[in-house]
């Protein structure tokens, strides 16, 4: 089968490169742009360890192809830091709360929280596990995960107003 | 898990899909969200030499609220139907149904079309659209035309749709302001397709009874809804017990899903009376 030319913004920066379509977006990232913070865990769409943000929504990139992805714009965990290079809230917050013990899932997870705190800034407890239900930690039994991600939501909203 | 290799086609209108569809015959089949071809793929269970996305197809998508009637592009996605207020007002059930399929991320990728069209009996929107006597819309090279979706299952994985068509709407009717609603749906994680669901809409003198992954089809019951209609919720649960028939699997023994079918039922009506008017 032929290769297409695939274009993407991904963390920012425009990429291209050649690919075949049936090329999984996970092994395009890892492989072909050697951006290794998504994990391939179960590859079977269950565990949310390759979890990326596209175009504004969390997705499993281990069941998209890359063709499907032309053209869209992608935010691993890499492009989850600060300008400076600095650990991003969101990450932060894992750090300090513990979110993380082995740390495989974890960019799967900050990924998704990413996404969940866009969306809903303020989420109870009940808000954060549901929408944190396509990530598998086998580490932690979540209780960390939740504080981190309640604890990035207070902080994010912090900023904003210091901001306004 | 790596698929074998396609050549990949990104039609912007329904015409050009389904000439790409009549030009390659079995070799090509539509993708939508892709999380259920994808999996298939990669096990190998699926061989396809042509994959056509349909997600730059803008006429597949959007959501439109009629006084009547809903209607759905195929492509709107789960997450969609979920963040859609005049939809959750219009028929809530469709968001508290999609609410229980599969996980967050699944739910951004995968269609309503899809799930509709693909008839896999673990999916929960068919036994939906049972429920609310939803029709779906079929384009294929010889025109447009409609099936109703009590009609459109055969058995799994086979429907009233031809090859060379695509499922590209759906259309609801807007139930009666008095219609109390109500999808039950038991699973053994998330992301599980149901041991057992019931969708049942029940109020103002009528009810209608569906539920999912209890047969090789969808199981919609005439009797059952009628029981239900005239107030006879016994009659309704042994109409429907009568009417599916589950096979045993890793979900557990006939004996246990029919339990399992009884109480989701039960739940579910119990439900949707109390939000009934």
């Amino acid at each position: 089968m032929s290769k297409m030319h695939v274009k993407l913004n991904v963390n920012g920066r425009e990429v291209e490169g050649l690919a075949e379509p049936r090329m999984l977006l996970i092994h395009f990232l890892r492989e072909n742009l050697r951006i290794t913070g998504p994990h391939i865990g179960c590859e079977t769409s269950h565990c949310g360890a390759c979890t990326v943000d596209i175009d504004g929504k969390s997705v499993k990139s281990c069941t998209v192809f890359v063709a499907q992805a032309n053209g869209a714009e992608v935010t691993t965990v890499e492009g989850l830091v600060n300008d400076d290079g600095s650990l991003g809230v969101i990450q932060e917050m894992f750090r300090e709360h513990h979110g993380l013990q082995c740390g495989f899932c974890t960019p799967g997870m900050i990924t998704r929280a990413h996404r969940l705190l866009q969306e809903n800034p303020t989420p109870t407890e009940e808000e954060v596990r549901f929408g944190m239900a396509g990530n598998l930690c086998r580490c932690t039994g979540y209780q960390n995960i939740v504080k981190a991600i309640m604890a990035s939501a207070d902080m994010l909203n912090a900023q904003k107003e210091a901001a306004e | 898990m790596i698929p074998a290799g396609f050549e990949y086609h990104r039609p912007t209108d329904t015409a050009s899909a389904i000439s790409i569809l009549q030009e390659h015959g079995d070799d090509a089949r539509v993708i939508a969200g892709g999380h259920s071809l994808i999996p298939m793929m990669k096990l190998r269970m699926a061989d396809l030499a042509h994959v056509i996305d349909l997600q730059d197809i803008q006429e597949m998508k959007g959501i439109e609220i009629g006084a009547d009637s809903v209607t759905l592009g195929a492509m709107v996605t789960q997450h969609e139907l979920i963040t859609h207020d005049g939809l959750a007002a219009a028929v809530p059930i469709i968001r508290e149904a999609a609410l229980q399929i599969a996980d967050p991320q699944v739910r951004y990728m995968g269609t309503v079309g899809g799930n509709v069209a693909n008839g896999d009996p673990g999916n929960d929107m068919p036994g939906l659209m049972q429920c609310l006597d939803a029709s779906f819309e079929l384009v294929g090279p010889d025109g447009t035309r409609t099936v109703a979706a009590r009609d459109f299952y055969e058995a799994a994985y086979f429907t009233a749709r031809e090859d060379e068509e695509i499922l590209t709407r759906i259309m609801i009717p807007v139930p009666a302001a008095e219609t109390g609603q109500a999808y039950e749906k038991q699973k053994r994680k998330i992301g599980d397709y149901a041991t057992a669901a019931a969708a049942v809409m029940v109020g103002g003198g009528s009810a209608s009874v569906a539920m999912t992954n209890l047969a090789d089809t969808p199981v919609w019951s005439e009797e059952a809804s009628a029981a239900l209609a005239g107030g006879d919720v016994e009659g309704c649960v042994a109409a429907m017990l009568d009417a599916i028939d589950p096979v045993a699997d890793n979900r557990g023994p006939v004996e246990f899903k029919k339990h399992v079918a009884a109480v989701m039922l039960r739940r579910a009506i119990a439900r949707a009376m109390s939000r009934a008017g």
